[in-house]
């Protein structure tokens, strides 16, 4: 996947959560954006999404630049992708299996059939079989970030987006989600995806961002970023994080 | 243990509630020493069923019609159009503001009249609805509200348009949210339409006050008139009741 992001600002008020922001990136296919609270993260990620219009800036995905100019060409750009939420937010009143298809056959056009077999394999996959029918509120957290990960997957979208899915879960459970975005990304799918889990960022991600004060302070390979950055932040954030871990 | 007996065998707690009304009752008619004249009611028979039938029909009416005037004006209130806005606000907080007996007077006599609308019963249908209309909205209001913003993101992250995202996901919510406040509502209307009797449509109230000036019998008319109503509230209340339990079993 290929990003470039150039000069984006989004102010609420008199504050600018992204204060001129640019990233570009050729060729990777995960990106893992961390960072300190308030930094940005989120708002960076809902406008990549399509949620919120930037007051200044350009964002291009694979070749294609985000036209924020209607409600019509945000749609557009939504189809491409698939955001999976901190808080889950599944539909209360569907099922496990009705918040997978109800999207594909009214937003996506995609039969019944098509519908209902893609869900029941997604489910299947993520170990959900036996709670396709649960509402929501018979789940745990677990297993409806897993439901949310399905819905998003049953889309098939060009990229997959995450805020902190594993933010309001406990360390098992955390685990276990970030082994099925570690699976997918093996799958060699592209993912782009918040986190405060920095272990997670630098060995399930090609790429890592570092997000603060509304702009990407440093970024680079996984790999080596960790260790060679010239961003004191970045080695100030990290080190504070691993301080506390055993 | 102590305090059990605040719980124990229910059926005689009920009876001693019944009791202590029926003595409540019982000592103002001993004190009063009336000669109770229950079967002079029954040669009027015909005409409580008729003023209770109307009172019936009068209530379905107005139900149909304030649910449609609530859904309009609680759309109204959150409408992008600043003048639906602010009609629904005025149409809202006027009627809220004010006591249905004042409605009713200067609603029959001011517009009606200014407006040639003289059919009693249509006006009186017209008064209850635009009354209970006020309050249906603000249910509807209150309901619309209890669905998180974030699931109209999830929606509009989904593709939904706006149209869908009312249709699949805020309506299906909403009507189970605001069915139990939407009975209460109901059987409120069933009651305040006893004011009717005072522009002379010919309900429940206004015939078993005309059979009052014939017989005297004012305890037991307005006894009865009171066990009309409660067989209509009643059992919308237990519906209620159920309905508010079923729906805090499901969250
Ligand atoms: N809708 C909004 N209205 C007003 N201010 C907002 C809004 N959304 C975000 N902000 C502000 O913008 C800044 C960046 O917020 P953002 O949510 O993007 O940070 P974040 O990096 O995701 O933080 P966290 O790690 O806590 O989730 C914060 O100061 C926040 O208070
Ligand atoms: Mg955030």
């Amino acid at each position: 996947m290929q990003i470039k992001i150039e000069g984006l600002t989004k102010k609420f008020g008199t504050m600018a959560a992204l204060d001129n922001l640019n990233l570009e990136l050729e060729d990777i296919s995960s990106l893992a954006v961390i960072g300190p609270s308030g930094g940005g993260k989120t708002t960076l990620l809902r406008i990549l999404a399509g949620l919120e219009i930037p007051d200044a800036g350009t964002v291009i995905m694979n070749g294609k630049a985000i036209d924020f100019s209607s409600e019509q060409s945000l749609m557009a750009h939504r189809r491409r992708i698939a955001m999976v939420f901190q808080a889950y937010n599944l539909f209360p009143h569907l099922t496990a299996f009705d918040n997978i298809t109800l999207p594909l056959i009214k937003t996506r056009g995609v039969s019944h059939e098509e519908a209902k077999s893609r869900a029941e394999t997604l489910l299947r996959q993520l170990g959900l079989a036996e709670h396709m029918n649960h509402s929501p509120t018979q789940l745990s957290g677990g297993q409806k970030q897993r439901v949310a990960i399905a819905r998003a997957l049953s889309l098939q979208p060009e990229i997959l987006l995450f805020d902190e899915p594993t933010s309001a879960l406990d360390p098992e459970i955390t685990a276990e989600i970030l082994d099925v975005i570690n699976a997918l990304r093996n799958e060699g799918r592209n993912i782009i995806l918040v986190t405060h889990e920095i272990g997670f960022a630098r060995h399930a991600c090609s790429h890592v961002a570092f997000v603060s004060e509304g702009q990407v302070a440093t970024h680079g390979e996984s790999e080596t970023l960790y260790t060679d950055s010239d961003s004191d932040e970045f080695r100030r954030f990290i080190s504070r994080i691993i301080g506390w871990k055993v | 243990m102590k305090g059990s007996w605040k719980k124990s065998l229910p059926w005689l707690h009920a009876l001693l509630a019944v009791l202590l009304i029926a003595a409540f009752f019982g000592f103002a008619g001993w004190q009063l020493q009336h000669r109770w004249q229950w079967s002079r009611l029954l040669d009027y028979r015909s005409k409580f069923a008729f003023g209770f039938s109307m009172t019936v029909v009068i209530s379905f009416f107005s139900l149909i019609l304030s649910l449609l005037i609530g859904i309009l004006a609680a759309m109204g209130k959150r409408s992008e159009i600043l003048f639906l806005r602010y009609f629904a606000t005025a149409y809202i907080e006027l009627i809220r503001g004010t006591p249905l007996l004042v409605q009713t007077i200067f609603f029959f006599y001011f517009i009606g009249t200014a407006y040639r609308l003289n059919n009693r019963y249509i006006m009186g249908i017209l008064i209850l609805s635009v009354f209970s209309g006020a309050y249906v909205s603000e249910i509807i209001r209150s309901g619309l509200e209890s669905i998180p913003s974030a699931q109209l993101e999830t929606a509009r992250s989904l593709c939904f348009t706006k149209q869908q995202t009312y249709r699949y996901i805020v309506i299906p919510q909403v009507s189970r949210i605001v069915l139990p406040p939407l009975t209460g509502q109901f059987a409120s209307l069933i009651k305040d339409s006893s004011i009717l009797s005072l522009i002379a449509v010919n309900e429940f109230t206004k015939n078993v006050q005309e059979v009052d000036s014939i017989t005297f019998t004012s305890f037991e008319n307005y006894i009865l008139l009171a066990a009309g109503y409660l067989v209509l509230t009643l059992p919308i209340s237990l519906i209620t009741r159920h309905l508010e339990r079923k729906m805090s079993y499901a969250n």
